[in-house]
């Protein structure tokens, strides 16, 4: 039966590749940028995912790393430099700015970490917002540029959605790499049993700061994206609302499964673009929406699918747990 | 011989309260050393001091006859100790493979080789040996969450063993299990001691369980060693029967 369910997600999983690759030729350019934005979100969304739902530690300062990433890629392509080492520079300065904020985690857990990141996300958004001779204040900085790759531009729409997605792709493989190592394995007993994991020889302190600094190095990659997707970058974006979103498509999609920042970034991006028909009852709708979600699908969308199917097929002792059932969380 | 480990005046206080008091024993190469004692005699705080999970208030503590005292829980684990804890601790959502597998991982290559490596870390034929020593062959696959009571504590023995401890320290492995599993429980750690010359320390209420396994006891009450010697010795020693008995 698990032979049934593996079958399941890859259909559903060639099904979505499928989808997302005709995509372009079916959607308006609004809707090419909408689902962009999806696949830039995604990015970050895997980052928090990686800190919160494998290694157990709560994150509200993703957004920022978002904007570290988007300012840094913004404030030097439109100062001539091209794209690529500024995409490198954002992705490493937030994994080690990551790994900085990781230190509080050494010491406070659980809600107390997250006032403590919130108050970090609170502090860059303020630096963002305040020192205009870097970042331009409110007026934010106009006209990024969009790069090249191998000579060709990606300027347009429909290529730029396509290198999007390409990242996300590249990044997908690499986490999924990561997950299935033993560093994989050594984040889901931190989030587990932490005292136990110690006792095991497992450096809870280096996975803890290696949890946030991954986690926040996606978040910065993910900003080196939406700098040139937009193409113009003001604070606003990156406060504590867009953490908080983050966090919702992790939890949302399904914490602690591969695929569920995927779905939640749907829920959070594309959910609420599809509710547009009700006009100004559209946000009030998405609100209910997620209530109805959180409410119902406490484990997110995927722990729900889990369960559904786990439900619906009677399985043996043994046949439960195999690599393919693993494979799919 | 030299001891294994050495423990010297170890003292532990939690405010006015002192739950170890000047404790001193050795542990030597191969043996099994039962540690007993009434509720609240200080067991289980004086493991966590010799573990690295509690600061000792004084005294010290010598692997291989190098201090370790204060040292972290997972540099002390390299370095050839490994534990138990008295309440269930293994990590449900990994299957029982996967959780031996972890319970061994951090003590091969470095950070980069268990990023690039296998993703076994090299240990799935170690981790198969223990499945089969502890008859969880079945359960093999299965996520840790949906195993019986005392299948989980078989399992959380055998990850104590994965890498090959020096020293295991064992909380109370037979609280809770039924009988007929507490015999199995009892050979594949004899088992263990014999074929592997592993060395253990156990803390243990279940008195038959203890007596049959241990070559030697260590008996605390309030903090401090009240008698130490062979199982039958201690067993008539009248100061344990006063501890355990009351006047």
């Amino acid at each position: 039966m698990s032979r049934h369910r593996g079958a399941i997600g890859w259909g559903a999983l060639a099904a979505a590749c499928v989808f997302l690759l005709v995509a372009p030729f079916l959607f308006r350019p609004y809707g090419v940028f909408i689902l962009a934005t999806w696949a830039v979100m995604t990015i970050a969304a895997i980052g928090l995912n990686l800190t919160l739902g494998y290694a157990g530690q709560i994150s509200l300062a993703q957004a920022a790393f978002v904007g570290i990433g988007s300012y840094i890629t913004a404030y030097l392509t439109t100062r001539g430099w091209p794209f690529w080492p500024t995409y490198v520079l954002g992705g490493v300065s937030c994994f080690a700015v990551g790994w900085l904020l990781g230190y509080p985690a050494l010491r406070v857990q659980h809600h107390y970490l997250a006032f403590v990141t919130l108050a970090f996300n609170t502090v860059i958004y303020l630096v963002f917002r305040n020192e205009e001779w870097l970042t331009g204040g409110i007026y934010g900085i106009t006209n990024v540029p969009r790069p090249s790759v191998l000579g060709f531009s990606v300027a347009k729409p429909i290529p730029f959605y396509y290198f999007c997605l390409a990242h996300l792709a590249l990044v997908s493989a690499a986490t999924w790499w990561l997950l299935r190592s033993p560093w994989g394995r050594a984040f889901i007993a931190l989030r587990e049993n932490p005292i136990r994991a110690l006792s095991l020889g497992v450096d809870t302190r280096r996975y803890t700061l290696i949890a946030f600094a991954l986690g926040a190095g996606l978040g910065g990659i993910s900003g080196t994206l939406y700098a040139p997707l937009v193409q113009f970058i003001d604070p606003t974006p990156f406060a504590l609302g867009l953490s908080l979103n983050l966090l919702l498509m992790v939890v949302v999609g399904g914490s602690g499964y591969f695929f569920g920042p995927f779905l939640g970034a749907v829920v959070a991006v594309l959910l609420p673009e599809w509710t547009r028909f009700a006009q100004n009852y559209y946000l009030m709708g998405y609100a209910v929406l997620v209530m109805l979600l959180m409410v119902f699908c406490p484990s997110g969308l995927f722990g729900f699918a889990d369960r559904l199917l786990s439900a619906s097929t009677t399985r043996s002792p043994a046949e439960d747990g195999t690599p393919a059932q693993e494979a799919a969380r | 011989m030299s001891a294994v480990l050495s423990v010297r005046g170890l003292k532990k206080s939690f405010g006015g309260i002192v739950a170890v008091d000047d404790v001193s024993f050795d542990v030597h190469p191969g043996e099994i050393l039962g540690i007993i004692g009434p509720n609240g005699s200080g067991k289980s705080t004086l493991f966590n001091c010799v573990l690295g999970q509690l600061s000792p208030s004084g005294g010290s503590v010598e692997l291989d006859g190098r201090e370790v005292t204060g040292m972290r829980p997972c540099d002390l684990n390299r370095l050839g100790v490994s534990r138990t804890f008295q309440l269930l601790q293994v990590f449900p959502e990994l299957s029982v493979r996967e959780n031996l597998i972890l319970a061994g991982q951090e003590h091969r290559g470095n950070m980069l080789s268990r990023l690039f490596g296998r993703r076994d870390a090299g240990l799935g034929a170690e981790a198969d040996r223990m499945i089969e020593l502890f008859r969880l062959g079945h359960l093999a696959h299965q996520k840790a969450a949906g195993l019986s009571y005392g299948q989980q504590k078989l399992l959380d023995a055998a990850m104590a063993f994965m890498a090959g401890p020096r020293l295991v320290l064992l909380d109370e492995p037979a609280g809770g299990v039924n009988p007929t599993m507490l015999v199995s429980l009892r050979e594949r750690l004899k088992a263990l001691n014999t074929e592997q010359r592993a060395t253990f320390v156990v803390i243990e209420h279940n008195m038959e369980f203890v007596m049959a396994l241990c070559t030697r006891i260590v008996v605390l009450a309030e903090g401090r060693i009240i008698a130490e010697g062979e199982p039958e010795a201690v067993r008539n020693d009248p100061n344990v029967v006063r501890a355990y008995l009351g006047h």
